[in-house]
């Protein structure tokens, strides 16, 4: 009886290196959305090539489709930017840009240089609509289903693995199985 | 070469690791004389192998040799000479080293100033000692190798970061690494005690002053860093509850409560459990700080740059350091009985209470700072625990102990008096009150938080020195010369110990409650006003500094006419990171901090200018000094150096030199 | 030469006659001390664990603005919490709310003091009660020789 009221520290402890153990395999600093399985924060920003036109998450209403944040100054864009270019290719689901907190003629010339994806990229100057969608490091990128709500958050650069393991089998869903 | 020696060195400080944690030990068991002696000669030996290699690593900072990895990460031939030698403990790689060295210099400290105790005992003591050096060392060779090369060499470093190019750099770390390390010295006297199967109230008096030294220096080291972060910064904070910070607090506090509860032991043979199961604690504190600043599990500023490996490998090491330590204590300890009885109401029971509070403050910092990571862990999501968290939970466990604080050192032993107790402390709890009211209001505005914060800090001043009119009335003869010195060391020690806590009460509670700052856009020849001071933008002029190009502001500061002093924040802007950095100027005073920081420039000759009035701020550094000295004092004790010289020779031929008694 | 002097002299006297009082860095401090308090309890979400108010990093800039901003338009601090936590989550609250998740984290330490207090009640009484081992004849008498023993020093 007295032996086991002593083993407590031990037993707390041992509690205490699992929690460790596993926080190991954890990301302290990934900070994961709110905004998950809410309606997509209304935006309506001049297009990045057509400034005159605008483009809303309304148009897009009735089609599941996929938002990637980007900016020229993006290292990590870059690095991901193989792999959006050829899941926009494959047509499984549009793919619209917004272009957080860049310049126009910088933007434009990053498109140019590396190949444009987007169905069309919203210029978001300011970051406003970055904030509304709790963007807090490019690239960020969410998948939003028919009915305008975001099933997805990917942070950090889309690489071919989330787009096999996680985005198409969301797309089929999304989209009925079709 | 020096790397190669100093890798070399490091072997072989594992190997002679590696026979001072087995051979003393099985020697200690089995009455070997030869294997016992052999715990002071390796532990000597392994502090200078240790020191060797250290010496390798200065030595490569201090001759630029970027061929040494992590020499190009953290230096630069443009570094001033002090900072290069800084630098050795900047990263993670040299910071271990750090630790191991301060390890080999308790390690040294302890075969130096041990004679009078068994040999046998000191021998398990080193074994011990010698069993972590393993575990730092292993870690370093397989993992975090200072003296890896980088082939080719780099032309020039990556310079050290510019924040930590600070005399608050050089001194700092190495305190608070003493401090952390100093608590395996208690943590090896238990474990000793429980492998011999011998607690008594000669092992509280042997740790002691080992374990108050520690504390002593932690609490230094703790103060150093959150006054390098109060000027360094740039906004006057000093304190900020990050989990690194809290990595240092938690075993601070336990260790406070341990010297405490060493006193109890050593006094009155009770609590000897308990007192083990703190030292276990304590250090055990201490490694889970190492292992929370080097895994990456917690985002912090102060942490080191990580790699999941480094993380596993510390946290097997923890787990079997602490594992095998609670396991030996549950073990043992129930083989343990009660010491001396005592009454609900004494000083037994006071410190008791102090006990169980601090456990419960550093448990409910450990639970704010591990919360955010055991929710992620079960994918309850992710939240922030900050400062206000903290402050609100922290204030109110530690108020009871604060006024505990007051009335413990003139409780009796074994049985105290309440109606005595209040009869005699009266006066003190009456010019608490009264401080409460007055000072505030002398101050300019009342609150009930900063009347509270007043009365605690009085009342343990004034408790204190009712308890010193009473044991000078005590002391048995002759004039006040010969009873002020007729008082041991270790009452001095406390009683400075706990003004200084008072001290700093006063400082923290004053600046909070009532410092004042104004942010101005000044040109120059503009004058701002705070606190009835005059602050004049003088100018601004462009500065070179060896590894920087700044900008330096003057201030003229003035009360009424009479001139105060003249102030220079500067902007720098060091090179070869391109990092900006605020250096603030502050005009420290016994009574008020006056501190200017430069903004952003508006114009070649339009500053934004900080300037803040911190009343008392100096106090909260102040009373930790006089905690440091105080343990110092108590720790130099006439009685822990002086040996009874007729035990000594006892113990010496009955526990040394022939088997300890099976238990 | 003296005309010179004099020149020199009403420079300088203009000169401290342009020099004054310094304004404020913002235009409205009251506002700029209510965005800083709440500032403060804001998580910058790319930093090393900071404040919004002690963060230069871009987003952190960003979102002073806004709080500013909204603050201006009328806002208080509730609602702007409530802004940042829709889009960011509890993470940037660097004082956590209390709900389901965070009970055991608001009210654990009291629990703890509690439960130790209690603990530490029981055992006392408990120690109390347990009649001290009475002392063998044998150490009896050695107490007695002590206490002669000193005694007679005295």
């Amino acid at each position: 009886m007295l032996r086991a009221r002593f083993l407590i520290p031990a037993v707390v402890f041992a509690a205490l290196v699992a929690l460790l153990a596993i926080g190991l395999t954890l990301d302290p600093r990934e900070v994961p959305s709110p905004l998950i399985n809410k309606p997509a924060p209304a935006f309506n920003l001049p297009q990045l090539d057509r400034p005159e036109n605008t483009i809303s998450q309304k148009d897009m209403l009735g089609k599941v489709w996929m938002l990637n944040v980007w900016a020229s100054w993006c290292v990590s864009c870059r690095e991901e930017h193989a792999t959006v270019l050829a899941l926009a290719r494959t047509g499984v689901l549009p793919v619209i840009g917004l272009n957080y907190k860049d310049e126009r003629a910088d933007g434009l010339a990053w498109l140019a240089r590396l190949g444009n994806p987007y169905q069309t990229s919203a210029f978001d100057h300011d970051g406003r609509v970055g904030i509304d969608y709790g963007v807090y490091g490019v690239p960020e990128t969410y998948i939003i289903d028919k009915a305008g709500v975001i099933r997805y958050k990917r942070i950090g650069a889309v690489t071919p693995e989330v787009v096999r393991d996680k985005i198409l089998p969301l797309v089929k869903e999304l989209n009925g199985n079709a | 070469m020096a790397p190669e020696l100093g890798n070399f060195a490091l072997i072989l400080a594992l190997c002679i690791a590696l026979v001072q944690s087995s051979l003393p030990l099985i020697g200690a068991a089995r009455g070997d004389a030869a294997w016992i002696a052999l715990a002071r000669r390796a532990a000597q030996a392994e502090f200078l192998f240790i020191a060797l290699a250290f010496g390798c690593l200065t030595y490569a900072f201090v001759t630029n040799d970027f061929s040494v990895k992590y020499v190009a990460e953290h230096s630069n031939t443009q570094l001033p000479l002090a900072y290069r030698v800084a630098a050795v403990w900047g990263g993670h790689e040299g910071s271990l080293l750090l630790w191991t060295l301060m390890l080999g210099l308790w390690m040294f400290a302890v075969t130096i100033f041990s004679r009078s105790l068994p040999r046998a005992m000191v021998a398990r003591v080193l074994s011990v000692m010698g069993m972590i050096a393993v575990g730092f060392l292993l870690f370093m060779l397989l993992t975090s190798n200072p003296f890896d090369r980088l082939l080719p060499a780099a032309a020039n470093g990556r310079d050290l970061n510019p924040l930590l190019q600070d005399p608050g750099m050089v001194f700092h770390p190495p305190m608070l690494y003493m401090g952390y390390v100093g608590f395996s010295v208690a943590f090896a006297f238990s474990m000793a005690a429980l492998i011999d199967g011998r607690l008594d109230a000669t092992w509280a008096r042997w740790s002691r002053p080992w374990t108050t030294v520690a504390w002593s220096v932690l609490t230094l080291g703790i103060a150093l860093g959150s006054g390098w972060s109060y000027y360094v910064l740039g906004w006057g904070g000093w304190w900020f509850w990050d989990p690194v910070e809290n990595a240092s607090f938690m075993p601070w506090l336990i260790g406070t409560a341990l010297v405490h509860s060493l006193a109890v032991t050593e006094k009155r043979g009770a609590f000897r459990s308990w007192t083990v199961f703190l030292a276990i604690l304590a250090f055990s504190l201490s490694l889970l700080g190492t292992f929370l600043v080097r895994s990456g599990v917690l985002t912090s500023v102060h942490a080191f740059a990580t790699d999941p490996k480094r993380g596993i490998f510390i946290l097997a090491f923890l787990t079997v350091v602490v594992g095998s330590s609670f396991t030996l204590f549950a073990w043992r300890t129930s083989k343990v009985g009660l010491g001396g009885r005592f009454a609900l109401v004494s000083r037994e029971s006071m410190l008791l209470t102090n006990n169980a509070l601090l456990l419960v403050a550093a448990g409910a910092v450990l639970l704010g700072t591990l919360y955010p990571l055991a929710l992620d862990a079960l994918g309850l999501g992710k939240l922030s625990v900050g400062p206000p968290y903290f402050e609100a939970v922290f204030v109110p466990l530690m108020a009871p102990a604060l006024f505990l604080m007051g009335v413990g050192p003139i409780a009796r032993w074994k049985q105290a008096s309440l109606p005595e107790l209040t009869v005699r402390l009266r006066w003190a709890l009456a010019a608490s009150f009264a401080a409460a009211i007055i000072v505030p209001l002398a101050m300019g505005r009342w609150s009930a938080m900063i009347g509270f914060g007043i009365f605690l800090a009085i009342w343990i001043i004034a408790a204190s020195l009712v308890s010193f009119r009473t044991q000078l009335a005590g002391a048995v003869t002759g004039r006040i010369g010969a009873r002020l010195a007729q008082l041991p060391g270790s009452y001095y020690g406390m009683l400075l110990a706990h003004i200084g806590v008072a001290v700093f009460i006063v400082g923290v509670t004053l600046v909070k409650g009532y410092e004042a700052e104004t942010d101005v856009r000044m040109d120059v020849g503009d004058t701002a006003h705070l606190h009835g001071y005059t602050f004049r933008f003088a100018g601004i002029n462009h500065v070179d500094g060896p590894n920087y190009t700044a900008d330096r502001g003057t201030i003229e500061v003035t009360r009424g006419t009479e001139p105060v002093v003249t102030l220079h924040p500067e902007k720098r802007l060091f090179t070869v990171q391109n990092m900006p950095m605020t250096e603030a100027a502050i005009d420290a005073g016994f009574t008020r901090h006056l501190y200017v920081a430069l903004g952003d420039a508006l114009s070649p000759t339009s500053w934004v200018v900080r300037i803040y009035h911190k009343p008392f701020v100096g106090w909260i550094w102040g009373g930790c000094l006089l905690m440091g000295i105080g343990g110092l004092v108590a720790a130099f004790d006439r009685r822990y150096r002086v040996r009874a010289r007729s035990y000594s020779a006892q113990a010496a031929v009955a526990a040394g030199l022939s088997p300890s008694p099976a238990n | 030469m003296r005309k010179l002097l004099a020149l020199l002299l009403g420079l300088i006297l203009a000169g401290s006659a342009l020099a004054k009082e310094a304004a404020p860095a913002v235009p409205d401090p009251a506002l700029e001390k209510r965005a800083v308090k709440l500032e403060e309890q804001l998580r910058c979400l790319v930093c090393q664990n900071q404040t919004i108010a002690d963060s230069h990093a871009e987003l952190a800039m960003d979102l002073k603005k806004e709080i500013r901003e909204k603050l201006k338009a009328g806002m208080n601090e509730d609602q702007i919490t409530e802004f940042l936590v829709a889009r960011y989550g509890d993470f940037v609250l660097y004082n956590p709310p209390v709900k389901a998740t965070t009970v055991a984290l608001w009210f654990g330490p009291f629990a703890l003091l509690l439960g130790v207090l209690a603990g530490l009640f029981f055992y006392l009484r408990r120690r109390r009660a347990a009649a001290a081992p009475p002392l063998s004849d044998a150490d009896q008498a050695r107490v007695q020789s002590l206490l002669d023993a000193s005694e007679e020093r005295q």
